[in-house]
């Protein structure tokens, strides 16, 4: 843990040396989510609601989504350049040096200015804690905490799997780019919005709905079973299946010789 | 007077040479196959999830629909397959690393235009891609059932007009980027000015939303922007969105800023090559 604070430390002290680009990139960021945020905006004044939920509702969920992709892209995102790590033998380097492979390829990587959309995903939530009508108590506060973990750890997860394909295929898979940005994009709306299909495929394949929707509803009020609160560490258990291909794909491995 | 005897220059030797820098970008932009398979089943998810969205806000029902379903299902199949046409958060590396590390003191002994080149290089690029990847995407969204599907709802005369304003609107993509690049000759942060950029042209162009479901009085304002005459016009033509006296006010207002965006890249270029410095390298 002292080394990779080290590691954060130094990454931050050399994104400190080009400060004006650092800020620009960082404001870039959250005009990016900004859209999305606007985009709702707009749609929710046209219509009033979706599917029974209201433009709050929909609010909390998106700040939850976002605060969860943000924070584990923060920290774990170093997985999705992992291509470029396999490519240029650097993961051969981290191969010979006694420490974790896991620890090693988080600590390349820091990225500091995913701030922006992490400022972006605190602002809408103290906005609708501010305005919203969502009757606290502690149950339900646990449950957000949770909904937040469970997003952090299914978003890192898909990260991962990402990183053990690359094992396989040697470069970058776009299309798994559809569960992850397209998570932070759609997972705006309740998952139900998109109907049966894609509730089930994110109940059972991709967790998104474990830590997005049920305790969401749980949240509003819309259903009672406590039960539902602690559907987002069930989904925790992505991340075992993801830790299994990564393994995989680690003991297969044969450097490309660049 | 002088800048503009090396136009006449230009002139008089034949355009060929941009044909070649078009061509070269384009067989590249074929080579990535694979890539493209992985951006078709991408952007076919994408529209898809899309058009979920909308239905349930047209099944909850309160509001005004300004775009039938089947014209959004039309706007959303075309904006997926040809993304890659008219994506602003596109830029080609190449250029901006040349401008940086000073590789583009080697362009400008040739005898050629730089503007002229770029241009043609971003065009072809951005066709070879689109040209992958359109083709699956409509073929498939052809066979969705009711309201998903991609059908032809419009006329003769509007399928011409839908031709036309694609290649405007894609001119209008190329020249806006011109103007971008052409803006990092005067500034060595390049980063910030391409974020923003590029999304308030995502935004604004009927990227996240179409324009049609924006609050009224800023589409007023809105439909006046370059960012409007971009993806926005030939997918709203060919949805059937945009008829009547209204279209032809938008293939208009295209032209317009063809010819505004390119005499402003085309100042830029000179302004920049008047007081350019290539630093070392």
């Amino acid at each position: 843990m002292k080394l990779y604070l080290k590691y954060i430390s130094i990454h931050i002290r050399s994104m400190m040396e080009y400060k004006k680009s650092f800020f620009l990139t960082l404001i870039g960021q959250f005009f990016v989510s900004f859209h999305a945020f606007l985009g709702m905006y707009f749609m929710f004044q046209r219509f009033n609601q979706v599917k029974g939920f209201t433009y709050k509702e929909c609010l909390f969920c998106f700040s939850i989504v976002l605060m969860a992709f943000s924070l584990a892209e923060i920290f774990f995102r170093a997985f999705d350049r992992f291509h470029i790590i396999i490519g240029n033998g650097q993961f051969d380097r981290m191969l010979v040096r006694p420490r974790g492979l896991v620890f090693q390829v988080l600590a390349s990587q820091f990225e500091l200015t995913r701030f922006g959309r992490l400022l972006q995903a605190i602002v809408l939530f103290v906005y609708v804690l501010i305005t919203g009508d969502i009757s606290w108590s502690m149950l339900r506060i646990i449950t957000v905490i949770l909904m937040i973990v469970g997003g952090i750890v299914v978003f890192s997860g898909i990260f991962m799997l990402y990183a053990g394909l690359c094992f396989f295929t040697l470069e970058g898979l776009e299309f798994l780019n559809i569960i992850t940005d397209g998570a932070r994009e759609y997972g705006k709306y309740p998952v139900s919005v998109y109907g049966r299909f894609v509730l089930k495929f994110s109940t059972y394949i991709v967790p998104f709905a474990l830590f997005q929707y049920y305790p969401f509803l749980y949240i509003i009020g819309k259903n009672t079973n406590s039960f539902y609160c602690i559907l987002p560490l069930v989904g925790t258990l992505f991340l075992v299946p993801c830790y299994i291909v990564w393994r995989i794909g680690v003991r297969k491995y044969v450097s490309t010789g660049s | 007077m002088k800048y503009q005897e090396k136009i006449d220059l230009n002139v008089v030797f034949p355009i060929t040479k941009y044909i070649t820098f078009f061509k070269i970008r384009f067989l590249t932009g074929l080579q990535y196959r694979s890539a493209a398979l992985a951006g078709v089943v991408t952007q076919f998810a994408w529209g898809f999830l899309e058009l979920l969205m909308f239905q349930a806000f047209y099944e909850s029902g309160s509001g005004v629909f300004p775009m039938g379903m089947e014209q959004l299902a039309a706007y959303v199949w075309l904006q997926q397959a040809f993304l890659s046409l008219y994506m602003i958060w596109y830029w080609e590396g190449d250029i901006f690393n040349s401008i940086r590390n000073g590789d583009v003191a080697y362009e400008l002994c040739r005898p050629i235009s730089i503007y002229t080149m770029w241009f043609t290089k971003c065009m072809g690029s951005r066709i070879s891609k689109a040209v992958l990847r359109c083709v699956p995407i409509l073929f498939l969204a052809c066979f969705l059932p009711y309201p998903f599907g991609l059908k032809v709802n419009i006329g003769k005369v509007e399928i011409i007009f839908f031709i036309l304003s694609m290649t405007l609107a894609l001119l209008v993509s190329v020249a806006f980027s011109m103007v971008i690049y052409m803006l990092t000759f005067f500034t060595t942060n390049q980063q910030g000015l391409q974020i923003v950029a590029a999304s308030l042209a995502e935004f604004f162009g009927g990227a996240v939303i179409p324009i049609p479901f924006f609050p009224e009085k800023l589409q007023k304002v809105l439909n006046l922007l370059p960012f409007a005459s971009m993806q926005n016009i030939p997918f709203r033509i060919f949805s059937g969105n945009i008829r009547g006296v209204f279209l032809y006010e938008s293939v208009a207002m295209q032209i317009t800023w063809v010819v505004i965006l390119l005499l402003l890249g085309k100042y830029l270029e000179k302004k920049a090559l008047q007081k350019i410095c290539v630093l070392g390298g």
